[in-house]
């Protein structure tokens, strides 16, 4: 088992470089660069070539590539040429809030999508099943973004329940979270509804009947931790999308966050920066995916025997 | 008598799948359910531990008197306690009939645990202890393993361990050799036939396989699409079977000093239920015996001199020609 762990982390040191090459080189093919944004209106091609100096952009793409890949190898993420502070400060600014709204959104649709799933597989074909499953898919058929208007309009304006925007408290988090998780609650209650109505027809759980076991714990222990499995896989690979994806809602609730440093960095061309969170964002992908595959080790001995 | 199902007949929609089924069984008996499949004889065992109405059937008549109590229409908890306490119930296939992702010990310490009332510790000595009698080496370890560590015969006996793990008064295994390889399947076999006689509990054995109720039963009902055919005390039935059908089933089973190529099957296939007219012999079809008589009207069972019941309008020991001639008359 452990030498699966220490092989898999292996793994993922290629897979690094790779991304952070496709990264690179996605960033400085896009049309224009970070200089545009610091020369004043008027400025003369010499002020712009002193610039790019500067910054050492005028330099082959593959030293410049080196040079960062360098610089990240020990520690150092660079300066933002555009916002002019630290990287690691920029990033280390963003990153709890997104940590925090992405983590309770997670749980949250966890939570309420299994919940709901299990309830439609118990009852299935019912009124219950029916109306709790298009429920769902109502839900997360509808924009974000639209979403955290329409909550911000009902419990912030009307009901007066919650702050509008910001960041500041926990309430300031409530609708945020609700918003996507909302999304995801959809996807982990099919998952779970398909996975359990799938496990309920197998042999074993007919054998556990015949023991006389109380239906209720059939569900709740045998059948849910069966379904479980597929959406543990899912949400595996739904964290990084989590941390990077909350970009419109952050602008609706007017939130710090990952996904608005990215987008605000993009917008300027800010090359450290765009290049450092979207590292960050693949990085949490792949410890996504193999927190994922350990959580799956940890359920099912028939995997973890597989893995030695 | 410990178990005595009368009557019993059974539909899924507008299906009637059994038919007045009636036999019974003892303490201390072995009664081999027998039939080809699509004959009902799963089904039966569904109805027997009030687990039919989970696949969509309904009990439409009859009686299931189990130890004075009529089971039919008894109320899904009462059920409860008595699936896995009383009556024991062991599956078909023992590869998908364990819970994977638990281990075989916790899978035996729960009857134990629900039914006995044991503590985590003693349901575990129990099972240990079930275990190892059924001759499973190294009990305590196999305990601690999954599922997918033992080969189908070790799941089996675990199966069978459950089903034993709250002394059960009855036991109903429904193929439980079927699956197994077939140096197994005997070892299976005979630990059932020593159980029964060693804990002194009934055994309904469902089976398709004629020689193994030749080995263990005492009593054998022979199903036909959803009708008892004949039913009778085993070494009757082998010695002298009345119905062709069972004649038929007899002859299926290969013996010492047969010819090369004289193993006869039974020509046609059982058809779904719905495709029978209402009032025939089902087995008319398939049977060189059946005249005009056979294909418009049911043969009742009636009681045998044996204490069984035979369901056919030309016995095997009835000369053909005549009863032909009297259905002429």
């Amino acid at each position: 088992m452990l030498g699966y762990v220490i092989r898999r982390i292996l793994m993922l040191v290629p897979v690094f470089f790779a991304v952070s090459v496709v990264i690179f080189s996605m960033i400085h093919m896009l049309p224009g660069d970070p200089i545009e944004n610091l020369l004043r209106v008027g400025s003369s091609p010499a002020q712009r070539e002193a610039l790019t100096a500067k910054y050492g952009l005028d330099r082959p793409l593959v030293e410049q590539y080196l040079l960062w890949m360098g610089n990240v190898l020990t520690g150092d993420l660079g300066t933002a040429i555009v916002q002019r502070r630290p990287v690691a400060q920029l990033v280390a600014q963003a990153l709890p809030y997104s940590l925090t709204l992405g983590g309770l959104a997670l749980c949250f649709s966890t939570v309420l999508g299994v919940v709901v799933g299990t309830i439609a597989a118990s009852w299935r074909g019912s009124w219950l099943d029916q109306g709790l499953m298009g429920g769902v898919l109502f839900g997360s058929m509808l924009p974000n973004f639209w979403i955290g208007l329409l909550m911000i309009l009902v419990f912030s304006v009307s009901l007066g329940w919650t702050p509008v925007s910001g960041a500041r408290g926990w309430e300031s988090l409530v609708l945020p979270v609700l918003t996507i998780g909302l999304g995801g609650t959809a996807l982990v209650a099919r998952v779970t509804r398909i996975a359990m109505i799938d496990t309920q027809g197998k042999d074993f759980v007919l054998l556990l009947h015949a023991k006389g076991v109380h239906p209720l714990t059939i569900q709740v222990r045998h059948v849910l931790r069966h379904a479980l499995i597929p959406v543990v896989t899912i949400l595996a690979l739904r964290i990084g999308w989590i941390l990077g994806g909350a970009v419109t809602v952050e602008v609706v609730f007017a939130r710090p966050g990952l996904g608005s440093l990215l987008i605000k960095s993009l917008n300027q061309h800010d090359y450290p920066v765009v290049q450092a969170s979207l590292l960050i964002l693949a990085m949490a992908v792949m410890l996504g995916t193999l927190m994922g595959d350990l959580l799956q080790a940890a359920m099912d001995p028939r995997f973890r025997d597989s893995l030695t | 008598m410990l178990l005595d199902v009368r009557d019993l007949s059974l539909r899924i929609g507008t299906v009637g799948l059994l038919d007045g089924l009636s036999f019974s069984v003892d303490r201390g008996e072995v009664l081999g359910l027998v039939g080809e499949s699509g004959s009902g004889k799963s089904l039966t065992a569904l109805a027997l531990t009030g687990l039919a109405a989970r696949m969509g059937a309904t009990i439409t008549a009859g009686s299931v008197v189990f130890d004075g109590t009529d089971l039919v229409g008894l109320k899904e908890s009462a059920y409860r306690r008595l699936r896995g306490k009383r009556i024991g119930f062991i599956t078909q296939n023992p590869m998908s009939a364990l819970d994977a992702l638990v281990t075989i010990g916790d899978q035996v310490d729960q009857v134990s645990r629900l039914h006995l009332g044991l503590s985590k510790r003693a349901a575990r000595a129990h099972t240990v202890e079930i275990l190892s009698r059924l001759r499973i080496p190294e009990a305590e370890v196999v305990a601690r393993a999954y599922p997918h560590n033992l080969s189908g015969g070790m799941k089996q006996r675990v199966v069978i361990a459950m089903a034993l793990a709250a002394d059960p008064d009855l036991i109903i295994a429904d193929e439980p050799t079927t699956a197994l390889d077939v140096t197994v399947q005997a070892q299976i076999v005979m630990m059932l036939a020593d159980l029964v006689r060693k804990r002194d509990l009934g055994l309904i054995l469902i089976t398709h396989d004629m020689s193994v109720v030749a080995q263990i039963c005492d009593k054998v009902c022979v199903l036909y699409a959803g009708r008892v055919a004949e039913s009778g005390p085993v070494r009757q039935i082998f010695a002298a079977p009345r119905h062709p059908y069972t004649e038929a089933l007899i002859g299926c089973i290969p013996r010492d000093g047969m010819a090369p190529g004289s193993l006869r099957g039974i020509p046609g296939t059982v058809a779904a239920v719905s495709q029978y007219g209402a009032d025939c012999c089902r087995f008319a079809p398939r049977c060189g015996r059946a005249d005009a008589r056979c294909r418009t009207q049911q043969p009742l069972p009636v009681v045998t001199g044996t204490g069984g019941m035979l369901a056919c309008h030309h016995p095997v020991d009835s000369p053909v020609k005549e009863a032909a001639d009297a259905d002429a008359r």
